[in-house]
């Protein structure tokens, strides 16, 4: 590093703000895009082993295997499958989100109160019914906890795909260590702090509006 | 993977030139194991007093739940080329993002184990006379045992993913092939190195199973809360 190379130089955080926002904005497809598919296999997956109990210890077990192995080994395997693609990066969280998420909804839905669930068929409710008026809104704050962590550890792991190149804010990292400069590295941290930061706040309160009764208990 | 990459890579792992040498597998294995080990053995030692005092006097949640929330989001690749480029030496900079990300998972976990141990074993253990710091060490640790051993193991898979990464910032271990790989387009060693490293975090998921299952005795596996 040069000498008196001060850690961050903010004229340079000036001149290069539209690059940033670019990438910013390409971080956050490449970490939103493989929760939401991670919720959308994972919450009729999960139903389905609250529903047949047997499948639960398989499917909990392979995503769980998926977790363990380094997010960049998994890059670079999907490499030979996709290319340098997004989806190289995307279908890997997709499933590190599924390790979290499937958990979240089988917790949740087995949270469901038996006598609720009772109640609900003797007022006549069919099973679907049931299912999206009753069991999912009270399982909803578990699945939103997961949807937190899962969330989270996605914004910090796109910026590990910038070794391959398509790593959202992770490229300042790239960047700053080729030509020795802090300034880019110190931005990216920080801005993927920030956006960690307000992910898990506006899923906090996206949780509080999707669940009004569980204020309305507190408010007494 | 297609038929033509799969057999790519199966050629370069069984090439012999690849397992001889000093840029060989085994010894790039040998690497990683040996940054990881260090990284885990400094987190441990700085991690698990902490987190049985804070669990055994049940002070300090907020930071430790605060520290489980930021670990997730720090950036490991963002953390790795800062300490390097702010730092003259090689290894020094690199143990340190190591150790910081695998503090947290030991700290939470070791706190967790302690603090979910039932009151009753507490009571029981100051019935009998002992006092706080044997309470801790012969009461609650050895029910904390599950809980604390999965924090090892979560630090461990974290720390053998961030070894693998820090290849980028010129360390060695089994990330050189796939960093290496990637700066010439030998793709056939990218997905070679992937498969090693793939293969050692199983591995190393393995022995802490096994070693949770001999260390742990049956009546607390029987009690163990799942993880955090």
């Amino acid at each position: 590093m040069a000498e008196g190379e001060p850690l961050i130089r903010w004229d340079w955080l000036a001149r290069n703000a539209a690059r940033i926002w670019a990438l910013l904005a390409e971080h956050v497809e490449l970490a939103l895009v493989p929760v939401l598919l991670g919720l959308v296999v994972a919450v009729p997956l999960g139903v389905a082993c609250t529903r047949w109990r047997w499948l639960y210890p398989p499917a909990l077990t392979a995503t769980t295997v998926a977790y363990a192995l380094p997010a960049i080994a998994l890059f670079g395997l999907f490499l030979g499958v996709f290319g340098l693609a997004k989806p190289t990066v995307v279908v890997p969280l997709t499933l590190y989100s599924l390790s979290v998420l499937l958990p979240a909804v089988v917790d949740g839905m087995r949270s469901v109160p038996d006598p609720v669930r009772q109640a609900a068929t003797a007022m006549g409710y069919g099973a679907s019914r049931r299912l999206v008026q009753v069991e999912l809104p009270i399982a909803a704050p578990v699945v939103v906890a997961g949807l937190r962590v899962a969330t989270v550890s996605n914004i910090s792991l796109v910026s590990v795909g910038a070794l391959i190149g398509i790593g959202g804010l992770g490229e300042l990292f790239t960047d700053g260590f080729q030509r020795a400069f802090p300034t880019p590295i110190v931005v990216g941290i920080a801005a993927i702090l920030l956006l960690a930061f307000a992910a898990d706040l506006l899923l906090v309160v996206a949780g509080r509006v999707l669940t009004p009764w569980s204020r309305g208990r507190s408010s007494r | 993977m297609s038929f033509a990459a799969f057999g790519l890579v199966w050629g370069w792992l069984t090439d012999p030139a690849n397992w001889t040498g000093v840029e060989g597998i085994p010894a790039r294995v040998l690497q990683h194991l040996g940054y990881s080990g260090l990284a885990l053995g400094v987190s441990a030692l700085i991690a698990l007093p902490v987190g049985l005092y804070t669990g055994h006097t049940r002070r300090g949640s907020l930071m430790v739940v605060s520290l489980a929330n930021a670990a997730r989001a720090l950036p490991t690749l963002g953390l790795l080329v800062l300490a390097v480029l702010l730092s003259a030496s090689e290894l020094v900079p690199v143990l340190v993002p190591l150790v910081a990300l695998a503090v947290p998972p030991i700290l939470v976990n070791a706190d967790a184990g302690v603090r979910q141990v039932d009151p009753d074993v507490r009571d029981a253990a100051f019935g009998m006379g002992m006092t706080g710091w044997t309470v801790l060490w012969r009461a609650e640790a050895p029910v904390a045992l599950p809980l604390i051993l999965l924090g090892l193991r979560t630090a461990a898979i974290q720390v053998v993913a961030t070894a693998t990464i820090a290849a980028y910032v010129g360390v060695g271990g089994l990330g050189r092939y796939i960093v290496d790989g990637l700066d010439n387009r030998d793709y056939a060693r990218v997905g070679g190195g992937s498969l090693l490293v793939v293969a050692l975090a199983v591995l190393v998921q393995l022995v802490f199973v096994l070693a949770e299952r001999a260390a742990v005795p049956a009546g607390v596996r029987a009690r163990a809360p799942s993880s955090t």
